[in-house]
């Protein structure tokens, strides 16, 4: 046991002395999730847009009016001609041109049918999909309150977010990004950890000595226990503080099953170290071989549901997949532990995978 | 001190180690005697790194009887664990750990108290005239002592026998003979040493040098004894006449 010790208290210099690794530690988290946080929004403020009013009358007025106070569009130019419309897009200030045809409210009075055309800057194909999206929404809200002073029926659908009042992207980004960080900081750190004793030639040293090999694996592999789980801690935290993303339910179980987690996590790290005895190929295949997955396959960024089937298939292979959803279930839904009961299986069953792989791996190479 | 009565602390009967169909040691038999400087030479690839990592319990045989220290490899590796050192070609010491902390580690592992420790410690730095260094990381040092510094702390724990694998390679000559002065004090303290080496001149140093050619002992003597055999000057020529019969 003393000598156990001294290992972890010599891992610990290690870490503590390579001001890089503690960068990575605890720089990242922060930076990451304030990164994802404030940049990468689904939600439209003040999108810039021109107006070509071709009839100006006092229908098209107001509908200009009710837009431009939404809250989510700002006017940059009212245009004169058709031909000033190409030259806003150029120009790159402007993110969509409506445009009312002539006679606008005569045509709505006369025939009930009155035309607008809404042209979307497709080179950034998401915000121009979302920004013509919500000019529907206004014009055909519009349309309802028309309606309303004429027909009595009308059907008013009532929506209620469940669980994310506001859609926030946040409250997605949190899981995601704890998976993302534990998986990078647990595998990473450790197959670079021992990968590193390799090249040194001081894993000869400590075969060599009377420490088994199990004493050497979790010496190395605790300290990163504990600051994987520091991190845990700061995400969570976070997330809370600045972004205001709730942990609905037990705190204490979401922090075992990121113990759990970080656990699964490490064993994968040791089986690339036992796979590769050199630092950059471990760092390459923790850096391919997990970080895509775990941002691409998980349910991260982009809905498992939505993939084509084979990929789909592929996913049931991601830990981290399982992860999120067990974070998603504590932090927003306030689950309990029987409704993530299988997810925490599949995470246990992969760490015991990844530990038998690993020893077995390890044998192998002793002979 | 090599004496045919003394006891024998290393026997090697009949090892053979396979990578595929490359065959590392050829059936090598050999026996250490307690107390001695036993060189193990021969050119790169012959064999010897392979054999002294199969002592030092780093990898198996594919087949042979051997025992370090009077204990099976096989079935009493634990206890060999505990009366070898071991130091490799590389000098292994942390670079972003002080000299103390280095040799507080590995005395550590081999389950020494502290106060054994900071005693040893202190001695050591004392004998390498490195008192001021104690709190230097390795990285800052430079490349001779850090070889001295990972000779000492190989035999920290007082082990009946210390490998030595390639122990000289890239210092220079003075640091190389300094060096072998701790080695020659370290057998008079009743450590057996095992070297490994290529530098022939070294051979001489050694009370017995076995020469491996080609995965197989071609010879196994003393100095003189091989210089007399083979007619020769140094065991420089020695080697070089082995070699050639080889070819021949």
């Amino acid at each position: 046991m003393k000598r156990f010790l001294g290992f972890v208290v010599k891992e610990f210099y290690h870490i503590f002395r390579d001001y890089r690794t503690l960068l990575i530690l605890f720089g990242m988290p922060a930076v990451q999730l304030l990164l994802f946080g404030y940049v990468i929004t689904n939600e439209i403020k003040d999108a810039r847009i021109a107006i070509l009013d071709q009839s100006k009358d006092e229908v098209t007025r107001k509908i200009s009016e009710k837009v431009l106070s939404s809250g989510y569009f700002l006017l940059d130019k009212n245009l004169n001609s058709s031909k000033e419309i190409e030259q806003v897009f150029r120009n790159g200030n402007v993110k969509l041109v409506l445009i009312f045809g002539a006679d606008f409210s005569k045509n709505l009075d006369k025939t009930g049918k009155a035309k607008v055309q809404i042209i979307g800057d497709a080179s950034d194909p998401n915000t121009a999909n979302m920004l013509v999206n919500y000019i529907q929404g206004i014009l055909s809200n519009y349309l309802i309150s028309l309606n309303a002073e004429k027909a009595p029926m009308q059907i008013t659908p009532e929506v209620r977010m469940m669980y994310n009042g506001q859609m926030k992207g946040v409250y997605m980004f949190v899981p995601g990004l704890m998976a993302m960080l534990l998986m990078l900081i647990s595998a990473l750190m450790t197959s670079l950890s021992i990968t590193r004793e390799k090249e040194l030639g001081t894993m000869e040293l400590l075969l060599v000595s009377p420490l088994k090999p199990i004493q050497i694996i979790i010496g190395k592999v605790f300290p990163y226990v504990f600051l994987a789980f520091l991190d845990a801690c700061i995400i969570i935290i976070l997330g809370n503080t600045v972004f205001g993303v709730p942990v609905v339910g037990s705190v204490a179980l979401l922090l075992l099953e990121s113990l759990l987690f970080i656990c699964m996590a490490l064993s994968l790290g040791i089986l690339i170290s036992t796979t590769t005895s050199s630092q950059q190929i471990a760092m390459m295949l923790s850096l391919v071989a997990l970080m895509l997955p775990t941002i691409l396959l998980s349910g991260f960024i982009f809905p498992v549901e939505n993939m084509p089937l084979i990929l789909q298939w592929l996913c049931y292979f991601m830990p981290p997949k399982y992860f999120i959803t067990i974070i998603k279930s504590i932090m927003l839904q306030g689950n309990g532990f029987r409704y993530i009961v299988f997810e925490t299986g599949i995470l246990v069953g992969f760490t015991l995978l990844f530990i038998l792989l690993s020893v077995k791996k390890f044998k192998v190479r002793l002979s | 001190m090599y004496s045919p009565e003394a006891e024998n602390i290393i026997v090697v009967k009949d090892l053979v180690k396979k990578f595929g169909s490359f065959v590392a040691n050829d059936r090598l038999s050999f026996e250490v005697k307690k107390g001695e400087i036993f060189g193990f030479l021969g050119a790169n690839g012959a064999g010897k790194t392979t054999a002294i990592k199969i002592l030092c319990g780093l990898s198996y045989p594919n087949s042979g009887e051997l025992t370090v220290g009077g204990f099976d490899i096989y079935k009493e590796r634990e206890k060999i664990k505990k009366n070898i050192g071991y130091m490799s070609q590389r000098f292994s010491l942390y670079d972003d750990l002080t000299v103390f902390e280095n040799i507080r580690f590995y005395a550590g592992i081999y389950g020494l108290r502290r106060r054994v420790i900071e005693e040893r410690a202190s001695a050591l730095m004392e004998k390498l005239a490195m008192k001021e260094s104690r709190n230097m990381l390795i990285r800052d040092i430079p490349l001779g002592w850090k070889q001295k510094l990972a000779f000492s702390v190989a035999i920290i724990h007082h082990p009946k026998i210390v490998f030595l694998d390639e122990p000289t390679g890239g210092v220079d000559p003075i640091t190389r003979r300094q060096f072998w002065d701790m080695i020659f004090e370290a057998s008079r303290n009743g450590i057996t040493v095992f070297v490994t080496t290529h530098y022939m001149d070294e051979a001489e140093y050694c009370d017995r040098v076995s020469i491996m050619v080609d995965g197989k002992i071609s010879a196994l003597n003393t100095p003189e004894n091989l210089k007399k055999q083979y007619d020769a000057e140094s065991m420089n020529d020695v080697f070089l006449k082995l070699a050639r019969t080889k070819v021949n």
